[in-house]
């Protein structure tokens, strides 16, 4: 077993974890952090997308042990981090608005990928949408509505005061 | 109690059904405050993994133990000698035939394997770790048998997929106009079409898919309460209990199952699977809480396929293009067994192979066939999209062989919108439809003339990249179903749907139903209609769904029946809370009842200003201080509602496929669908529908296709080789649609899930072999890779070695079933 202490959706978390541990699998078993889900085996469909120190990686992906002294964001600590009330990242709001959800399997993972892409780069073209969300499949939604989603989201995202998200101040 | 004024605030007038409310459920899962079932955590609960047989056909000889027991953490490792007593059977609801033969499915092989990942014995420890670790050990002895994988090879019964049956054939169906005295001889009409008419002859392959739904199966039991507890990422949780209770002799009152949060199913959660009786099995036998959650590539390997069929299709027509006859051969490959609805899913196409036209005469014939793959059941459409390719690519080549342009070939044979109702040659009536105006519309917004004018100048100027135009009008059934129909078809259980609302004192309002959604936004809808049928404001309705002890009656979600069938059921039990509540309100406003109207949730006294909410009259039942003589408390009623007809969404769907004549590279340039799927309860989430739709289609047109080596393994089995479309693939969609109510139903509902699917696929290779038309090519199997494609454009349409039929016009031989050398099944040559 090895020690770990991690920050996790802004509280530290220090816990010992067999080495092969898989960062979405200590999330979710050790943390309870369920909203971070796993969608396959090949790190192809992006449903455990987190923010790691304010960038975007698959967990299934990340040795938990890799996450020793880092910040891990998820979709649980979002609403959050987008203001101190606790209300919405426009990225969530935008994607209730748009319909840019159906079962909601991949949407943390889309949600998580989508805020990255924007980070980047804040005012994508459609085509830019597309290919930045090309690692995080859906089966619902046939991804028009998340197109739109996180156009919208870029929208309402340039017009308001940028936020001081936790991943920024990390990095 | 004050009696109140009828006030209601213009919110609250305005109609629901028909508003865009955002849904109810994106609170939690965009929070990711979700319940799958694998985020289920119990006291002691211990996990499950299974050991697979990497064999298509083989049968076990001897299982070694030892080494799994010993190690670390495990509690116990099961075999099919531990559990053959208590473990139920995976069971067939619907054989389609008396003689039809069915192989025993059991959850776990006892010593027969019939296709790879068919599990052998599972390993309980306590960690999902240190089980899946000892499944490793557990050391399985095989005698490998031959197996059979094509199913035209499978036709022959040199080698069988059950030795003990004596056969590979399992069923065989059929629907003739003839003999139903719907319509006439398809052979005569088939004949004077030979003499002096036209006769398209083609062969087409349904590929086999996989649903892939984003959530992988998982299962929870708790064996230590009253009940036993399964939680389950299905569809079914009512039939799911239902044959449990069933098979494994356990009383149905004493099991409860419960669908939380489901993260997709597409008909691939349709299903009892083997999982979810170990897990119940192993429960019971520890007597601890289990759960097993599969992995993805598992879930490609062993959760149920779908489409995988044959079609071979004759379509006789006067040189004008008056189709008079249609006949439909189809073999279908259920794989190992015959799953949950498995033989049933090709006959669902019987009704649909003649779509929105008026054929004067038509057979439909089903030989379903079992080999040593992956067991074939429903997946989105079931049945309905196989059907609708097959119709819409022979009117294609009807309109080609003709040199009519496609949409005009459509018209002069489809049901004209005063027409309806229209019984069709396959003997189901439509209600309603209009599809002059939906083709209008689409035709519209495709530009349909401009296209076909660019196509012009592209061929005229030898372009590298050629424009290709596809459509595809379709029409579906929705609502499954009748009882009495499903009765007449053998089907193991009736169609209609149940709801029960509850008054609550405080004027809240719980409507439980017999649905079981899983990313289809029942939760909105649901409140949406029952907010405008009892006048309460939507956020007052809570949709409760998916637990048999809360919803204890219901047949689930698929088929696109929910919302015309469980919608229906709302309705109804909304309907005798008002009838209850109008009895109090007479009492309470010593009136006569017959002098109360009920508008925006109130009974007024009318002509008078006197009335009084339903909230309150919730409150007075309940508290029952002063109830008429004989009525009871309480306003909460159930209601369960058969339908009494299907009904039949349709749509034009206009595609533009750009083909790079050099590469084989295919791009989609537009894409336009126009749908009439009756009144609308949700236009976003119905929208939504579709556009989830046209994608699972598309991508069985281009992309997807489960694929099988030469020994039975699942070459597809993850996510890198069962190419699901992403976001770059993908293109955004012009969707519209058209409305003419459905008068089956007294919302007017027709159906939408499945739309999309079951139009786009069709509409795709359309595009693709009208792009390639001029270089000889009348067909590219799906899926329509580069690669093929390329080759279809290299062979000219001047060999076989692509085609899934012969060359242009070549008649079929009537003594032959379905001559193509089993070489052309599968993946490119």
């Amino acid at each position: 077993m090895t020690r770990i202490t991690v920050n996790v959706d802004g509280v530290e978390y220090s816990d010992d974890v067999e080495p092969r541990t898989l960062l979405v699998h200590y999330l979710r078993e050790t943390l309870g952090k369920t909203g971070t889900v796993v969608g396959c085996d090949t790190s192809n469909c992006g449903a455990c997308t987190v923010h790691l120190d304010g960038r975007s990686v698959k967990s299934c992906n990340v040795l938990a042990v890799q996450a020793d002294g880092h910040e891990v964001t998820t979709i649980e600590g979002l609403a959050e981090t987008a203001g101190s009330d606790g209300k919405l990242h426009p990225m969530q709001v935008a994607f209730h608005e748009a319909h840019g959800l159906q079962c909601g399997y991949c949407t943390p993972g889309m949600i998580m990928q989508a805020c990255d892409l924007l980070k980047e780069n804040p005012d994508p073209s459609e085509q830019e949408i597309r290919e930045g969300l090309e690692g995080n499949l859906c089966r619902c939604t046939g991804y028009h509505n998340i197109v739109k989603a996180v156009q919208q989201a870029a929208a309402a995202m340039a017009t308001d005061q940028p936020e001081p998200a936790r991943e920024e101040v990390a990095s | 109690m004050t009696i109140t004024e009828d006030n209601p605030t213009a919110e609250s007038s305005q109609a629901e059904v028909g508003r865009a409310r955002r849904r109810k459920e994106d609170q939690r899962l965009i929070t990711g405050r979700t319940r799958w079932t694998d985020n289920v955590t119990l006291p002691g609960m211990l996990h499950i993994a299974m050991v697979r047989s990497p064999f298509a056909h083989a049968r076990v000889t001897a299982i070694n133990t030892n080494e799994a027991k010993a190690a670390r953490n495990v509690v116990a490792v099961l075999t099919g000698a531990d559990l053959k007593d208590v473990q139920g059977a995976n069971a067939n609801a619907w054989p389609i035939s008396a003689d039809q033969v069915t192989p025993t499915h059991l959850p776990m092989v006892v010593d027969h394997v019939a296709c790879a990942g068919e599990i052998v014995a599972c390993v309980v420890a306590r960690s999902a770790a240190e089980a899946r670790d000892a499944a490793e050990l557990v050391d399985v002895d095989y005698e490998e048998l031959p197996a059979v994988l094509d199913m035209k090879e499978a036709l022959k019964d040199e080698v069988l997929a059950h030795p003990d049956l004596g056969t590979n054939k399992s069923a065989f169906w059929q629907l003739d106009s003839k003999e139903g005295g719907t319509g006439d001889d398809v052979d005569a009409a088939i004949e004077a079409a030979r003499t002096d008419g036209v006769v398209i002859e083609r062969e087409y392959r349904q590929q086999r898919l996989i649903p892939a739904f984003m959530e992988p199966r998982s299962v929870v039991v708790d064996p230590t309460g009253e009940q036993i507890t399964m939680w389950s990422a299905t569809q079914i949780p009512h039939i799911l209990r239902f044959l449990l209770a069933a098979t494994t002799g356990v009383s149905e009152s004493k099991i409860r199952v419960i669908a939380p949060d489901v993260g997709g199913g597409f008909g691939g959660k349709l299903q009892t699977t083997p999982e979810e009786f170990i897990a119940f099995a192993a429960a019971r036998q520890l007597g601890k809480p289990v759960k097993y959650t599969e992995t993805r590539s598992e879930s490609l390997l062993s959760g149920h396929h779908g489409r995988d069929q044959w079609q071979k299709l004759t379509l006789s027509a006067t040189k004008d293009g008056t189709v008079t006859g249609l006949k439909v051969e189809l073999l279908a490959d259920l794989g190992a067994y015959v799953a949950l609805v498995g033989g049933g899913v090709p006959v669902l196409g019987a009704w649909m192979f003649n779509s929105i036209y008026k054929f004067p005469a038509y057979r439909f014939n089903v030989q379903t066939i079992l080999t040593n793959k992956t067991w074939v059941d429903a997946y989105r459409g079931a049945g309905r999209p196989e059907a609708t390719f097959g119709i819409e690519r022979m009117m294609d080549e009807l309109a080609a062989e003709l040199g009519l342009d496609p949409l005009e070939l459509r018209e002069k044979n489809w049901i004209k919108h005063e027409e309806f109702p229209f019984t069709t040659v396959a003997g189901m009536t439509y209600d309603s439809g209009n599809y002059e105006a939906a083709t209008a519309r689409a035709r519209e917004l495709f530009d349909y003339e401009g296209l076909r004018a660019e196509q012009q100048r592209r061929r005229a100027s030898n372009d590298p990249v050629q424009l290709g135009i596809g459509v595809s009008t379709f029409t579906e059934m929705c609502g499954l179903a009748p009882s009495r129909v499903l009765g007449s078809l053998s089907y193991g259980a009736g169609g209609w749907e149940h709801a029960n609302i509850r008054m609550l004192p405080t004027g809240k309002v719980e409507v439980v139903t017999g649905t079981s959604p899983h990313g289809q936004g029942h939760e909105t809808a649901w409140s949406q209609i029952v907010a405008d049928r009892l006048g309460v404001p939507f956020e007052d309705v809570e949709v409760l769904h998916g637990d048999t002890q809360i919803s204890h009656k219901g047949l689930d979600t698929y088929g696109s029946r929910s919302l015309v069938v469980g919608g229906e059921a709302l309705v109804l039990a909304a309907d005798k809370v008002i009838e209850k509540a109008k009895v109090v309100a007479a009492h309470l406003l010593e009136a006569s009842a017959d002098d109360l109207e009920f508008t925006g949730g109130r009974f007024g006294v009318k002509g008078t200003d006197q009335g009084l909410g339903i909230a309150e009259i919730a409150l007075a039942s309940f508290a029952a201080h002063n109830l008429p003589d004989g009525v009871e408390p309480g306003l909460d009623s159930d209601a369960t509602y058969d339908p009494v007809s299907f009904s039949f969404p349709h749509g034009t769907h206009l595609c533009a496929m750009e083909v790079d004549t050099e590469t084989g590279a295919t791009k989609m340039r537009s894409y336009v669908c126009v749908d009439d799927i009756g009144v609308v309860v949700n236009p976003l989430i119905a929208e939504g529908q579709v556009h989830g739709g046209l994608v699972q289609g598309i991508a069985q047109a281009l992309w997807e296709g489960a694929e099988y080596d030469e020994n039975g393994t699942l070459v597809t089995g993850s996510f890198v080789d069962y190419t699901l479309p992403t976001a770059a693939d993908t293109i955004s969609f012009v969707t519209d649609r058209t409305e003419s109510p459905s008068t089956t139903n007294t919302l007017g509902t027709k159906g939408v899930g499945e739309a999309g699917t079951i139009a786009s696929t069709p509409a795709v290779v359309n595009a693709i072999v009208d792009a390639l038309r001029p270089m000889g090519v009348h067909d590219v199997p799906m899926p329509c890779t580069p690669e093929r494609v390329w080759r279809a454009i290299q062979s000219g349409g001047s060999t076989r070695q692509v085609e899934s039929s012969g060359d242009a016009q070549p008649h079929f031989d009537p003594a032959a079933p379905n001559q193509d050398t089993p070489e052309t099944e599968g993946g490119a040559q």
